[in-house]
């Protein structure tokens, strides 16, 4: 379980507050206005965001003063996940071990989710010569060798196509299936929300609300998510 | 403090730069002299095997740009200096050296042909020229016989900047000397016709060479360098009424050298026969004593002013800087 | 926020640099006014140095970047054959010694220069190049290639989309130059303009040679003559204050714009088909014009020297042989100043400034402050060469660091995040993150560091000694013997190895094709 304590981030003159816990396996859609606080919340848990009060904690310990590599979770951005310079094979290899030296078997694990996220044959490209689509699918290689409990997406897919972006909530829901990790996933689309995630946090007003099923949140939405969502 | 940590560093850098010094059974004589005396044509490779051939010591040449800049090393280095000799000081910067007690008396007693009466007891010459404009004879049919002349021609001229080189603070004191309160209103005279002013007497040279200019100033002895080394004789100085100033090149002992005798026995060697046979084809100046085979014919041939000017040391220290202010203000208008 | 300590050695390197320059430049006019007795103050004389050395190097700065933006357009939105060739060879004037240029640019301007002999062949008068123009032409010789470097980096830094954009509008010249290349100039300019500002502001043979007397008498001129001439070393001191007060002062109002960087040969992304037409003509001129000025000098400099250096005397290949060595260790110094101060610069800006600061010391204050700080421990002499190249690493500091800082943020401020996520330690993300990235800015920068140490002959002069010569002072040498054939060969010899370094450095160092 990933738990919020009274945690409080002051950036300037933003403020955000967040008290809630996830549970275990859980996928859990954020969602608000821009500007709320959303890719903050994220940041937080991932440890770019430092907190000016609370704690977090997964299965009960703190890991709020680890560095980011040392938390129990993969991340994607909206950009720049892969290094332009490297390889696909290498990008992901990266999830493995960041100087690139891998043991066979290592080698082929990183074939393996390569295989997995339907990228076999596309391992010596450069991500300049991949398709949008192909990008995320690295990405998601790399969380799939990573395997940690938890999967932190600051919306990796927002620039892809509807039918490509299905496809990539499905290998999630793939990739966490397998893994058995939470997920935590910053969306502006409901019907991404609706896909992939039970449950939805709303981050509004300097505030982070627990998590409450998707269906009935987004039938009966509060004010500030409803002037959200129009 | 920084200063011993950045010098360590350098010590470090320059240990594995440089060479260990040589034995230390040899007692080494250390010459500090300016640029092109030390290079492979110039007199220094001679001079330095023909005087360790006799002295059985070891002479190390250090060169430090120009003559000025000799000087300042020499006034920089100070008292940690390890230099013997100063070689190659013109009379137009003796002065300072010797306001700055840098020079011991060398006493020795030269037998020189000069064209002035010579009885420093610091400083011993070595070679001499008199300054000139230098042309083109296929360019200039009637070169100018007097500043008044030149003044009047449409000849373009470079000279080098007094406050940057000796050739330059030459033609300075050879106005001032001829001219005195005049000087002034030769400069303002002259400006029309001076085309540029370079930093040192390379680049005007270079200029000349190039054709940018009628005239350059230069020695009375630069054509000899034409004549004997390329057989162009079309290179000569015009000769002025009026005299012309003469370059005095002086070596001097330093005060605090550890080998008065050997750096005396220097200064002697240089006005000896071996070493003033070397200079007029190496350094293209006057020897200072006429050597005993006489000078090469090119050297020999060379015109001669009929009047020669030498400021005193201490009068050309003196009148540097008025004279340098009349000569910016004539030129900067 | 950071996500990853900086590791201790890494402080402890970039400090050190820190202190090796802190000493180069203050510790030296430090170490000049200690020795200097008594009080100076400023002539009259050194009043119009002053004036006159600010105006040369605002009106050279000015003409330069205006002349180098029709250039850098040209070069930017055209391709042809040959162009990046052309373009490497164009930054030669840079860094080619003051010396050799000035030979070049007189063959082509002086009075018997091709200029002037077809001036006379079509019955038009003589052009003088002698006087404040002549300073201000040697100057943009010097400086159009930088200008046009910097700005063709403005060019290449528009998006694309915009070009794209400008196409799917219709844009006239007109409209394009409002909306697009004039607020990208109006960024780039003033950075340009104050690195030439201050490249000019330490001018001195060349303004004094070209400027036709004392009235084109420059600060640096003071300096010299205050150093050799009057050894005042409080005058000295002073002067050379005031003129790091002058670049400080440029460097400060410039700190309100953004510095362009100084890197690669840059752009080679699809953009829309340039406008034809006039347009097609003018660039085409303004490449022509450019090319024949800065060229042409290069080109009769080897025309006058080449038959010259078959037969160059041994001494000269010695020379040559250890300019290559100092370059050498130049380039190292600089690598290792550049890697610490680019990694101490990510998170701050005070090395970054004090990298810049040997841009506005004076070469010749530097020089005799380290002979005076050595002097005491060891005999300067001996030092000349390990002197020499750090000196010369120190004045290339500037352009590597305006190179590299930039890319290194960018570089870190698309991937750190990324990096620190996958646990990339700090050696792994210099060699897997950061140096794919800095690659080609580095090659670019330690060409330059390589080709300006080799045609300096700044501080050797006066720490110099029998068998420390390197090959410009050799190439000076030869010229004061009257031996201006042989020094019209080292000269050749000197362009030749500059600008080969420049090439093999940047090839070795960036790669043919570093980058994605």
């Amino acid at each position: 379980m990933l738990t919020l304590d009274g945690v409080e981030i002051t950036l300037g003159s933003f403020r955000l507050a967040a008290a809630l816990s996830v549970p275990q396996g859980a996928r859990v859609a954020v969602m608000g206005p821009s500007g709320a606080g959303k890719s903050t919340l994220i940041g937080a848990v991932a440890g770019f965001v430092p907190l000016s009060a609370g704690a977090i904690r997964w299965q009960g310990a703190r890991i709020d003063a680890l560095a980011p590599a040392l938390r129990p979770l993969s991340i994607l951005f909206q950009d720049n996940n892969l290094l332009p310079h490297l390889s696909v094979f290498d990008n992901v290899a990266l999830g493995v071990d960041p100087n690139l030296r891998l043991s066979a078997a290592q080698k082929a694990a990183v074939g393996q989710a390569l295989e997995e996220t339907g990228l076999s044959g596309l391992e010596a490209r450069k991500p300049a010569q991949l398709s949008g689509g192909q990008v995320s699918r690295a990405g998601l290689a790399r969380v799939l060798l990573r395997a940690r409990p938890m999967i932190l997406l600051d919306e990796p897919f927002s620039a892809l196509g509807p039918a490509l972006k299905r496809q990539m909530l499905d290998l999630v829901a793939r990739i966490a299936d397998e893994t058995g990790a939470t997920v935590l996933m910053i969306t502006h689309d409901p019907e991404d929300a609706l896909r992939l995630c039970d449950q939805t946090i709303v981050v509004a007003d300097g505030q982070a609300s627990p998590p409450a099923p998707t269906g009935a949140l987004l039938a009966d939405p509060p004010p500030a998510l409803k002037a959200y969502l129009g | 403090m920084t200063h011993p940590t950045f010098a360590t560093g350098l010590l470090a850098a320059c240990a594995l730069a440089v060479p260990l010094m040589a034995n230390a059974q040899t007692p080494q004589l250390r010459v500090l002299t300016y640029d092109s005396f030390i290079a492979e044509w110039g007199p220094g490779p001679q001079i330095e095997s023909a005087f360790e051939a006799t002295c059985g010591c070891d002479l190390v040449f250090e060169a430090a740009g120009d003559a000025a800049a000799m000087l300042a090393r020499l006034m920089l280095e100070g008292a940690r200096s390890d230099t013997d000799v100063v070689l190659g000081l013109d009379t137009n910067l003796t002065a300072a050296a010797t306001e700055a007690g840098l020079i011991a008396p060398h006493g020795l007693t030269p037998q020189l042909d000069l064209p002035v009466a010579w009885d420093d007891p610091l400083f011993v010459p070595f070679d001499w020229s008199w300054f000139a404009f230098v042309y083109d004879t296929t360019r200039v049919a009637t070169p100018p016989r007097s500043f008044a002349d030149l003044i009047d021609s449409d000849l373009s001229v470079v000279i080098q900047d007094p406050r940057s080189s000796t050739p330059g603070l030459g033609l300075l004191m050879w106005v001032k000397a001829v001219y005195g309160d005049q000087a002034g209103a030769i400069w303002q005279g002259l400006a029309p016709r001076i085309l540029t002013v370079t930093p040192g007497w390379s680049e005007a040279y270079g200029l000349f060479l190039e054709g940018e200019a009628d005239m350059v100033l230069s020695y009375t002895t630069s054509p000899a360098y034409h004549i004997i080394a390329e057989g162009d004789e079309t290179k000569a100085a015009a000769l002025f009424d009026e005299g012309h100033y003469m370059q005095v090149e002086v070596g001097g002992i330093v005060a605090g050298t550890d080998q008065p005798e050997l750096a005396a026995q220097f200064l002697a060697f240089m006005t000896s026969d071996a070493a003033q046979a070397l200079i007029p084809e190496t350094n293209w100046m006057y020897p200072a004593v006429t050597p005993e085979g006489g000078l090469a014919e090119g050297f020999a041939a060379l015109p001669r002013p009929e009047v020669s000017i030498l400021l005193p040391a201490d009068e050309a220290q003196a009148l540097r800087d008025p004279a340098l202010a009349e000569w910016r203000d004539a030129l900067a208008q | 926020m950071r996500w990853r300590s900086e590791p201790l050695w890494l402080i402890g390197a970039a400090a050190l640099v820190a202190a090796v320059l802190v000493v180069l430049n203050l510790g030296a006019l430090g170490a000049v006014v200690w020795r200097a007795e008594g009080s100076a103050s400023l002539s009259s004389a050194d009043w119009s140095a002053l004036r006159f050395t600010m105006v040369q190097a605002a009106v050279s700065a000015l003409v330069s970047v205006a002349l180098a933006i029709p250039v850098a357009r040209a070069l930017a939105r055209r391709r042809f054959a040959g162009r990046g060739a052309l373009v490497v060879l164009m930054g030669a004037p840079f860094i080619l010694p003051v010396l050799v240029a000035v030979i070049g640019l007189l063959a082509v301007l002086g009075r018997n220069g091709i200029v002037n002999e077809a001036l006379v062949w079509l019955g038009l008068p003589r052009f003088s190049i002698y006087g404040f123009h002549g300073v201000i032409l040697a100057h943009v010789f010097f400086n159009l290639p930088l200008s046009v470097r910097l700005l063709l980096q403005g060019w290449a830094r528009i998006p694309g989309e915009h070009l794209r954009l400008s196409s799917a509008l219709g844009f006239g010249a007109v409209a394009r130059w409002r909306h697009i290349e004039g607020p990208m100039l109006a960024r780039v300019v003033p950075g340009a303009l104050t690195v030439v500002f201050l490249i000019c502001l330490t001018s001195f043979a060349v303004a004094l040679t070209l400027g036709g007397g004392p009235r084109a008498t420059t600060l640096e001129l003071a300096i010299y003559q205050a150093f050799r001439f009057d050894f005042d070393l409080g005058r000295a001191a002073l002067l050379a204050a005031v003129q790091a007060g002058v670049g400080l002062a440029a460097l400060l109002a410039l700190a309100r714009f953004t510095l362009p960087e100084g890197a690669s040969t840059g752009m080679d992304r699809v953009a829309p088909a340039p406008p034809g037409g006039l347009a097609k003509g003018l660039d085409a001129l303004a490449i022509a014009l450019a090319a024949a000025f800065l060229l042409a000098p290069l080109a009769m400099v080897v025309i006058k020297g080449l038959p010259a250096v078959v037969g160059l005397p041994a001494v000269v290949w010695w020379a040559t042989l250890r300019s290559l060595v100092v370059a050498g260790l130049s380039v190292v110094l600089l690598a290792v100043f550049a890697a610490a101060l680019t990694a101490a610069s990510l998170t701050r800006k005070a090395p970054e400034a004090l990298g810049m600061a040997a841009l506005i010391s004076s070469p010749l204050v530097i020089g005799t402050g380290l002979f005076v700080l050595a002097n005491p421990w060891i005999d300067p002499a001996r030092l000349a060469l390990p002197v020499t190249a750090l000196v010369n690493a120190a004045m290339a500091l500037p352009f590597a660091l305006r190179a590299l800082v930039p890319a290194a943020r960018r570089a870190e401020a698309d991937f750190a995040r990324l990096s620190a996520a996958l646990g990339l330690s700090t050696a792994a993300h210099w060699r897997l993150v950061l140096w794919p990235r800095l690659r080609r800015p580095a090659g670019f920068a330690l060409g330059l560091g390589a080709a300006l140490s080799l045609g300096d002959l700044g501080v050797i002069v006066l720490f110099a000694q029998t068998g420390s010569e390197t090959l410009p002072m050799q190439m000076h040498r030869l010229m004061g013997a009257y031996r201006s054939g042989d020094s019209a060969g080292a000269a050749v010899l000197l362009l030749a190895l500059s600008l080969g370094a420049f090439v093999a450095v940047e090839r070795l160092v960036g790669g043919r094709d570093a980058d994605a």
